[in-house]
This record gives C-alpha cells, structure tokens and sequence, in this order.
C-alpha cells in the first residue's frame, strides 16, 4: 500500500523541501509576493533566512557561501524589483559557474502577462545569465521542480538556477513528496573522460620538454585540488592558475608560478608564450588569461580537460581535447603516468626550470617599499602575514582584486573569492557576510577599494543584525584605480569621471552602522591597525586605507597584446 | 557554409526562447527555425538553418545540446538527408497573366488552391533553393504575398533521429 502522504500548502512544501534538501541558510527580502512562503519561515527553525538591505546583496552572499563551502547558494526574493534587483548577483554567478538556486516570487498565475503590480517577466529577464530556470505553473509540480533546480545547478558545470513561483501556487496544497534524486532526459553531464583521449594526453604530457600546467576554476568547482596536486609533483612541471583558480594549487609551493593572464607574473606568461605542451585543467581560456589569440602559445601542444564540451574549442583550437570531470579525469590520468615506463624528461625539464627561474629573477612584483604613503601591495602582503595565508578573502573589482592576487598567495582552494568573469563591483562585502556565516571561526577578509565597497555597503547592516563579523580592508585611492589606470595609459591621463569628489567618512560611516571604523593614512601604521583589526574578533572592522593615488597594477598585457609583450613598471620596462 | 540543425527539445513553455536567444546573445546566424510537436507530444522537433565556419558550427552544436532543455541535436549535413520547405504564395493572375501564372505553377509541381479573379494562391514544397527560383521565375511584378514554413529535414534511409 502505498504510504499516505502529507496534504501541504505550496509555501509549506518550500520550507519542507528547502530542509530536506539540507539547506541551512536563505538569503532573501520579502514581499507581497512572498508573503505566504514569509509566513512558513517563521513557523520553522530548520533554515535560517539572513534578511538582507538589498536583494544584490542576497545574491553575492549567497555565492560567497557557496564559494566558500561547495555547496549550493539559496536566495529567496519577491517578484519584480526584487527579481530584477537579484540579476547582478545571478549573472555574477553564472559567469564563475556558481551553484545558486534563486526563488523569485510572481504575481498569481491568472495574472501573469497583465503587467501587474510588480509583475516581471523573471524567466525571460533572467533566461541568458542562468544555467536554467523553471516557472511552477502547478503545486503538484513545486517538490520535483525545487528537487530538479537543486540537481541542476550543482552537478556538470555548475550554475544558478532560477525558479519562479507565482504567488497562488504557494496557497494551493497537494501532496507532499520530495524526490531523492531526479532524472532528466535532456540534462546528463558527462562525468568520466574518453579512456581514448586520457591515453593520448598522458603520452602527449610525458613527451613534454617545456610543459606548462595552467589550472583553472573548474578545478575548485569539481574539488579537484589533490589530485592536481598529486599530478603537478607526479611531473614536476610548472604550474600557473588562473585569477579563478587560485588556490587549488598551493601559491607558496616552489612548483607554482603565479597567476597568469592581464597582470599575472612575467615567468607564468612567458612560460606559456615558450611552452611545448600546455595541459589546460578546468579552465576556459578567458580573454583576461589569452591575450591576443594569434599570438596565444605559438609552440604549443594543447590538452585541454573540462566538464563542459562548449567550453572547449570555443577561443583556441586544441589538440586533445577531454570532456569530463576533471577530478576524475585527473585521477585517470595519474594511474596512467604512474604506470608509464616513459618518465618526465629530466634533462629538458632542468633546463626548461632554469629558463623559469631567470624569468622570476626579474621580480615583476616588485612594488617600492621606502614611501610613507601607503602602497595597496604592502597592505595586502601585511594581510597575508598577519592571517598566515590561511584566511577566507573576498574582493571586489579593480586594481584592488588583482594587487589581492598577486599579494596574498592562497595555499587552499576556496579561500579566494572573487568575481573574475563578470567582474561585479558590490561583491565583496556581502560575499564576505556569506562566507563568515558559513564559516563563523575562520577570519574572513574583504579586500575592497572605496568605488566598490560603497557599491553594497548597506549590507553592513545586515553584518550586525546576523553578527559577522568580517574585517574589510579598503584600500582607499580616491579614484576607480582600474578605470584610472587605463585612463592613465591609453586615454594621455585624461582622468574622466573616475574621480571620487565627495566621499563619505567611512570611519564614521562604520561607526553609524554598529562597527568599528579605523582610518589609515602611513605605511608605518598599517601593521599595527591590521593587527588590532584582527584581534576583534567579534566585530566588523572597516580599516579606511589611504593609499598612493597613482599606483598602477603591473606587470600588465594590453589587450591586444600577446603573452610575452608584458609591461613591467615604467622605470623597470625591459628592452 | 549552410548546416540544418535538427533538434529534440522538451515541449516545455520557454524553450523555443532558450534557442532563440542564445542564437542572438551569442551573435550565430539564423536563417530559418520551425518547430512543433512530435508523435510524443512532450517532445519537439525544432529545425535551425544557420550558416558557419567548421568552429561556429561546433560551437553551436555545443550550446545547443547545453540548454537543459534541448534532448538531441544532430547536424544533418553529415548525414544523407532530405529538407523540404512549405510556402503558400499569392500572386496577381489577370486575363494572359493567369495561363502564364498556371504553366509556372506545373513546371515547378505546385498546386493553385485558391482563386480569385485577380489572384491565384499557390502551395508549392521543395527545398529552399527550388522555392527561390520559382519566386525568381515569377519576377517581382506578379507577387503579392509570401509565405514560407522554414525548412524541415529528415535524414535519409534507415536512420532516425530519436530521444
């Protein structure tokens, strides 16, 4: 006999399905037409809603968690404005392939399409920047269809996944029956690579005399760090990551290279301008990484491994391309080398390493240490001292970001979180929020810049409310550093509208909003305010960085430029 | 070069629009789209007519099979296949034009099925290239209307093309 099952109401079987899918935290705003689902919440304690200021807000900490922990990003946001509101925050994750499930609340179904009051259209507004959406036309529909937006926006490349309620759904009442697990004809991601191809890609890898290994964000996403790292020490090839892969691979470890792409190190670009063999691992080839296509790894072999067909062959061709898991693909391709009678050409590879170590010897990071004013680099080496590697960082966009890759080197993955593709100011702070709620004992920093952090900082408030407390390191330049900069190099300084004029005090700022705001105006005292920072653990800090208002982010690639075409500092430029 | 694309997609409200628009946000060509319902009426059969290099062909293949909605794409253009395309024309026939008007309509094996005094209305299959050069034979004077399906395709033989 079949087992009698609960009659529930629609906002009943999303709070059911929300605790039987295991989700501990949702990020939302409420309003009319939420209001049921509202109602349900507050009858339950198994998910804890995190009211945030603005529904942008809910998205970023929503995806901070997400990138912090691995698992999926629950949002909850009303129809309309709070739909719309929630779009940067969704496409921000789409483009960093994000595992994100949005509810937007809608207008009744025999309203929709009569421009009701705060009526979207949020399956259309949101259709190119999501993974999937789906529309719950029917409450019988509501348990498989949350059950299906969970399996989809995690498995494969994962993504944000978009479910729009209307508001009568959640009053009608059905059955409840939360699916395990779903099948879904027209969605099956590949998971193991063609034994074919792995074969040919380990004879390719081992015949190698100038590998560069250039890992990605799929690496993270697929928690594919170890055997990455068993596969790099296997070879002793070099090793670069992408901005999104920082961390699968440990930064400190002498195998690694340093970031690669726009402002990545001199040795990482031009190990890949003179490579033989590239083995691309979970990475798409962005064109932050490449450069200018013609002139993108000229000697190159390519092996390129991702859980995404599309993303292969897209920008550059490739030799022997793997569609699949890269943790089992990684795996595979260990078992194989390991068994290899071929070994790593020792000799090559010695020389191959000289060449590398004299690249480094040119030290394109070198930034100057003698100024009183502050230098953004010191700060965020300082960071990384005080925090000894090991904090969950967080950042916005600009010079900032890439001075906060460059200078606190991640030896675990998902420790940095940033948005890379689409490159959203407003991040931050509430990704920050998100991680120090998933994580509420490890330190969590966001490294930020003025322009940015006042993108969201109403999030601020919501810090307090929830209690977590994040420590912001705001480097302070007055200006839009990256907009400046190019400004500076490609528009003869003509520095238009990236001005700050009338910025608020963000000592008081802090202060209004139940915090801790310090200001910082002298390299000597930029230890002492990191450390005191630090030691209140209970409490947000803003530090307030007044920092050297023409320094640039170098090395850097113009774009249009290929990889060994870098510009190093001005006074430093290479013949 | 030209390619028919022939997919199987869920016949699910919205899915006509994913094909759609990741044809205009990711700039591919579309000359032609058609879809409806298949025997099993929770599937369609969509057919694309796009024009590509070998790369934006794969590429487009590979977006396309990525929609969660999208069951099977297959390019036909590797296949032995047939397409066929619909189109209903309205021309003007008057007094010497209509005997002309009927000769044309033999020569390239379509049907009048309606009939005015001043208008023939003309149902004629085939693949794109015929329709065109009927409607070229026809000289613009004479049109006055057109209407056509898109292409359809199927592969030829044994093989089919299923969920």
């Amino acid at each position: 006999m079949a087992k009698k099952r609960e009659i529930l109401r629609g906002a009943e079987i999303f709070c059911r399905a929300l605790k039987d899918e295991g989700v501990k935290h949702l990020f939302g705003y409420p309003g009319g037409a939420v209001l049921h689902i509202y109602d349900e919440l507050y009858k339950q304690d198994a998910v804890q809603h995190i009211l945030v200021r603005h529904e942008q807000g809910a998205t970023h900490a929503a995806d901070g968690y997400a990138r912090a922990t691995g698992k999926p990003g629950v949002v909850l946001v009303t129809s309309g404005p709070g739909a719309t509101n929630a779009v940067t925050g969704i496409a921000t994750a789409f483009m960093d392939s994000i595992p994100l499930v949005v509810f937007t609340g809608q207008v009744p179904t025999h309203m929709i399409g009569n421009d009701a009051f705060q009526e979207v259209d949020a399956i259309g507004i949101t259709r190119p920047c999501v993974k999937h959406n789906f529309l719950v036309k029917d409450v019988k529909d509501l348990a498989k269809t949350i059950k299906k937006a969970f399996y989809v926006a995690t498995s494969g490349r994962p993504g944000p996944v978009v479910v729009d309620i209307p508001k009568d759904i959640t009053a009608d009442s059905c059955e409840y029956d939360y699916p395990k697990e779903v099948e879904m004809r027209s969605y099956r991601p590949v998971v193991k690579g063609h034994p074919g191809q792995v074969k040919k890609a380990a004879k390719l890898i081992l015949s190698a005399k100038k590998p560069m290994i250039y890992s990605g964000g799929g690496v993270i996403l697929g928690e594919a760090s170890k055997e990455l790292i068993e596969f790099s020490r296997l070879l002793g090839y070099p090793i670069t990551n992408t901005l999104m892969g920082l961390g699968a691979f440990p930064a400190t470890d002498k195998q690694f290279i340093g970031m690669l792409g726009m402002h990545g190190t001199y040795e990482a670009n031009m190990g890949m301008h003179h490579c033989d063999v590239l083995i691309a691992i979970g990475a798409r080839f962005d064109d932050r990484v490449t450069g200018d296509l013609e002139k993108f790894c000229p000697y190159a072999k390519i092996v390129h491994i991702d859980v995404d067909p599309s993303s292969i062959a897209k920008n550059v061709p490739v030799d022997i391309p793997i569609v699949g898991d890269v943790k089992h693909v990684l795996t595979d391709l260990i078992d194989l080398i390991k068994n290899d009678k071929d070994k790593p050409d020792a000799k090559s590879l010695k020389s191959w390493w000289q060449q590398i170590h004299d690249w480094k010897a040119i030290d394109c990071l070198k930034f100057d240490r003698t100024t009183d004013v502050i230098k953004p680099q010191y700060v965020v080496e300082k960071l990384w001292e005080l925090t000894k590697g090991d904090a969950y960082v967080t950042s916005d966009v600009g010079q900032h970001q890439m001075w906060a890759a460059q200078f606190y080197p991640f030896d675990k993955p998902r420790r940095w979180i940033n948005s890379g593709g689409l490159g959203t100011m407003g991040f931050g702070l509430p990704a920050a929020m998100g991680v120090k709620l998933a994580f509420p004992d490890e330190t969590v920093a966001c490294i930020t810049g003025e322009a940015s952090l006042v993108m969201c900082i109403q999030e601020l408030s919501t810090c307090l409310q929830y209690n977590t407390p994040v420590k912001i390191v705001s480097l302070n330049n007055r200006y839009m550093g990256m907009v400046r900069q190019w400004q500076e190099f490609f528009y003869s300084s003509r520095y238009s509208h990236s001005y700050m004029e009338a910025l608020p005090d963000f000592v008081k700022m802090a202060e209004s909003y139940g915090h801790v705001g310090m200001r910082i105006e002298k390299t000597s005292d930029v230890e002492g305010a990191l450390k005191e920072a630090l030691a209140m653990t209970d409490r947000t800090v803003l530090m307030d960085f007044v920092t050297d208002q023409t320094e640039n982010v170098y090395p850097m690639i113009a774009s249009g430029k290929g990889h060994h075409e870098m510009h190093l500092q001005p006074e430093r430029e290479l013949a | 070069m030209r390619h028919i694309l022939s997919l199987l997609l869920e016949n699910e409200a919205g899915a006509l629009s994913r094909v759609a628009g990741l044809f205009s946000a990711r700039a591919f060509n579309i000359e032609s789209l058609t879809v409806a319902p298949t025997e099993d009426p929770t599937i369609s059969r969509m057919t694309v007519v796009t024009s590509g290099s070998d790369a934006i062909i794969e590429q487009i293949t590979k977006q396309l099979n990525k929609l969660v909605d999208v069951v099977k794409v297959v390019d036909l253009n590797e296949y032995r296949h047939i397409e066929r395309e619909l189109m209903l024309i309205k021309l003007t026939a008057q007094k010497e034009e209509r005997d002309e008007a009927k000769r044309m309509v033999e020569i390239f094996r379509g049907r009048i099925i309606d009939v005015t005094e001043n208008t023939y209305t003309i149902e004629m299959t085939g693949t794109g290239e015929k329709l065109d050069a009927f409607i070229e034979a026809l000289g613009d004077s004479m049109i006055l209307e057109v209407v056509r399906s898109g292409v359809s395709g199927i592969s030829r033989g044994d093989k089919a093309i299923q969920s």
